[in-house]
């Protein structure tokens, strides 16, 4: 396996050290030469180690994004625009409605949510590798002070995040054994456990889910938030929009998402795109991208 | 109009009511006047803009947008309104937000033409949450879970005021309710109940509890019949007449004959009734006509509209409610015998000296299509709410039957993570032998620790899960008890049963036990 080093880190303590028979680590725009094509990683913007794969091969350059996003996040380093000849982008977001708002405004919502509520469990359910982070560390940033709190299925990720050096205050495992209800608390959980049995042994919590797939109502209420927040560790419509010009590429493909529809926003734009279909890419995947 | 798109963008997910009345409490601290007034006028439906209408929504949205974009935009949100403010895109340059009370004012005078124009400012102004709350607002569409007796109630809630009191006054105010944020602030006096009718929270009951009624002095108590209607309160005002249900919901539409020629001013307590060939006719005829929002003359003269009258509250400019209930008898007595008014009686008083005799009456209701008995003492007053105490309802004993748990649904609210709306049914014979058809739903009767065990059960037994629904292998036998059974041609089954509540949880009772669709069908009322 070839990767940044935090990815790989990721990797192993996510799925174990047997995940991968051997593992190389790369680091961002060091070059590894495979015969006549160099490859190097780009930051992608996406979560921690996250990387764009750039492929030249006498002269000709491809991009393969991988899944990113454009905006500050305090966990990861920024999206690098590298210009090529064809780029092979993601497209999660890939329709007009989708548009995240600032997410310093989201985590402001939710804290003033913390306020109105302050006999209340606040659980926020949330991806466990990188959207977790992130959010714990906006939380900071936005000056909340008090330990968070975490599901069983959060520890190993938010432990190793904080090895790699980002700061994420003081964390404490929610399944206390004197059975606390932690009001007034926020708790991270996975998006899965905020309503089901899991969450019944806190003071009547808040449900909050933290995902871009909250911009639409229907999907918001599928996941049974009573505070769906728009944040999300991918490009939105607007970001993709822009990606596809900033690299100049002569030729795009889209891939993982709604391909259809970038395709055509690219062709208005005089951009050549088609899509990208990929075997095996399923709904479930798709569902789990957040 | 930021802060009104975030409160009802946090109604529309909120399920908890306390979550929702905590929502428009904040609201109501943090935000001055006039805007908290048109808020409150947008939650409670009384804003309406005639010349704002969906189809030029959506000729802005298209005229603004890719329209091979906007359609498959469309197709997967499924909402215009939402579409449209998501997939907007401002004009570059200064945008300023409209404040809710510009948006507000500004309609209420806009010509139509003028409407899409300002419109399309306003959408540059906002985000999308911004744009939704505005689309939602001018096309009258909120949809976020709160009744106007809600948004009422979390006023009370926020100012300590009495709900009863703000009810009375509310339908002589006028958005934006300066002079109600006045008093509820205690800044200014209580507006005066104007000439309008309003509503007065209705004196409810609470279920006797047969054990305690040998403490009880007979001679303290009035007794009357249960009638099978609804408990309405008609208001004859100084400028209008209305009939409101027990919730406050004026449904005097439905029920013009009974407003007809009405010469007097009162507030009357009574139960609504049909009468069919001049007898009362059952439960069923009335919500024949409940179910009209306005009836044709043929219903009318077929099922009139019949008001049996239980107690005076207000009687020509006067306030009986601190009286006593037998006081507040002879009044309306007398009232009744000088005035004579049509379509109405008074619900007769049962005359009786021990409990014995009534419970031998009680015990007769079912066969003679009474619903029950109620008790009230004499010397009670008229409370808004339901007191414990000064009223109880002796209903007739429910009918039961032993049903099979056949599906479970989640709940919401507080009980989002348990399945606690329960769908059972009875057996049937067909040409492959005995299968189960549904005959009714039930999510109450069960107490937290029951509801635990349901949960567990129907997560161990789950057949089949569709969205929030589980079909369950059957072998759970549920007691359910119900009030009634009728003939129903929207069930399958053909039965309805009237406020089925499961009674008892049969863990021990083999389904094939359970009872059967003909012993349910023979117990229809007609």
């Amino acid at each position: 396996m070839l990767a940044t080093a935090e990815t790989l880190a990721i990797v192993k303590a996510r799925y174990g050290d047997a995940a991968a028979e051997q593992y190389q680590a790369l680091a961002y725009g060091e070059t590894l030469k495979l015969g006549e094509v160099a490859l190097r990683l780009v930051s992608a913007g996406h979560v921690l180690g996250s990387a764009q794969v750039v492929l030249e091969w006498r002269g000709v350059r491809v991009v393969v994004s991988g899944d990113y996003k454009r905006r500050a996040d305090p966990t990861c380093r920024p999206f690098e625009v590298v210009p090529c000849d064809l780029y092979i982008t993601e497209a999660t977001f890939g329709l007009p409605v989708f548009r995240h708002p600032p997410a310093e405004a989201e985590v402001a919502r939710l804290l003033h949510s913390h306020l109105l509520f302050p006999e209340r469990t606040h659980l926020l359910g949330a991806y466990a590798l990188g959207k977790a982070q992130r959010l714990v560390r906006m939380l900071r940033l936005a000056g909340y002070d008090r330990p968070v709190y975490l599901h069983g299925a959060m520890v190993a990720l938010m432990t190793l995040y904080r090895e790699l050096g980002i700061e994420l205050g003081e964390l404490r495992p929610a399944s206390d054994p004197k059975g606390e209800k932690l009001a007034g608390e926020i708790i991270v959980a996975p998006p899965s456990a905020i309503a089901d049995r899991w969450s019944r042994r806190f003071a009547d919590p808040v449900t909050a889910a933290a995902s871009g797939w909250m911009r639409v109502r229907a999907r918001a209420r599928q996941s049974r938030a009573e505070l769906p927040l728009v944040i999300s560790d991918h490009a939105d419509w607007d970001e993709l929009l822009q990606t596809i010009q900033d690299v100049q590429a002569e030729e795009v493909w889209v891939t993982h998402g709604n391909e259809e529809a970038l395709c055509h926003a690219a062709a208005g734009l005089g951009i050549r795109a088609r899509a990208l279909s990929i075997v095996g890419r399923g709904e479930a995947e798709q569902e789990a991208a957040l | 109009m930021k802060d009104f798109a975030q409160l009802l963008d946090g109604l529309s997910y909120m399920a908890s009511r306390n979550g929702k009345l905590r929502l428009i409490a904040d609201y109501c601290e943090r935000i001055p006047d006039p805007g908290r007034g048109y808020a409150l006028a947008a939650l409670t439906g009384e804003l309406s803009f005639a010349a704002a209408k969906p189809a030029a929504i959506r000729g802005l949205a298209e005229a603004r947008s890719d329209p091979v974009l906007f359609r498959w935009s469309y197709d997967y949100v499924g909402d215009l309104a939402e579409t449209t403010a998501l997939i907007w895109q401002p004009k570059p340059g200064a945008n300023r937000p409209p404040e809710l009370t510009e948006v507000v004012e500004r309609l209420a005078m806009a010509a139509k033409a003028e409407v899409p124009a300002l419109v399309e400012r306003w959408l540059d102004g906002l985000d999308a949450t911004g744009r939704w709350a505005l689309l939602k607002l001018i096309t009258g569409a909120l949809r976020v879970g709160v009744s106007a007796r809600l948004a009422k109630t979390a006023l009370a809630q926020w100012s300590g005021k009495d709900l009863a009191d703000i009810e009375e006054v509310w339908p002589s105010l006028k958005p934006p309710y300066a002079a109600l944020f006045a008093w509820l602030e205690d800044r200014g006096a209580r507006p005066e109940p104007g000439r309008v009718p309003s509503f007065r929270p209705l004196m409810l009951a609470t279920a006797l509890d047969e054990a305690a009624l040998e403490s009880l002095p007979p001679e303290g108590f009035q007794a009357e019949w249960k009638w099978d209607g609804i408990r309405v309160q008609l208001v004859a005002a100084p400028d209008g007449v209305a009939v409101f249900s027990r919730t406050g919901d004026d449904i005097g539409a439905a029920f013009p004959d009974l407003l007809e020629g009405i010469g007097f001013q009162a507030v009357l307590d009574g139960e609504l009734l049909v009468l069919q060939e001049g007898e009362i006719a059952s439960f069923n005829a009335l919500q024949q006509r409940l179910n009209r929002k306005s009836p044709t003359r043929k219903l009318i003269a077929e099922s009139p509209a019949h008001l049996r009258l239980y107690d005076v509250l207000l009687l020509e400019g006067e306030d009986l409610r601190a009286m006593s209930l037998y006081e507040r008898r002879q009044h309306l007595e007398t009232w009744y015998r000088e005035r004579q008014p049509e379509r109405m009686d008074l619900s007769p008083i049962i005359p009786f000296k021990a409990w014995e005799e009534l419970a031998a009456l009680r015990a007769d209701a079912r066969a003679k299509g009474i619903e029950g008995l109620m008790l009230k003492r004499k010397d009670s007053t008229y409370i808004a709410g339901r007191p414990k105490g000064p009223w109880f309802k002796w209903k007739r004993d429910p009918l039961v039957a032993d049903c099979v748990l056949m599906y479970a649904q989640r709940g919401h609210g507080k009980r989002s993570s348990f399945y606690s709306d329960y769908t059972f049914g009875v057996w049937k014979e067909g040409e492959e032998g005995d299968s189960l058809i549904p005959v009714g739903k039930a999510y109450f009767g069960f107490t937290d620790e029951e509801l635990k065990l349901l949960d567990k059960w129907v997560r161990d037994n789950t057949a089949e899960r569709f969205g929030p629904v589980r079909a369950v292998r059957p072998g759970l036998v549920l007691e359910v008890a119900f009030d009634a059974l009728q003939r129903s041609s929207r069930h399958k089954s053909g039965l309805a049963m009237r406020f089925p509540r499961i009674s008892r949880i049969r863990w021990d009772k083999p389904i094939e036990e359970a009872d059967r669709l003909e012993t349910l069908q023979a117990q229809i009322e007609v």
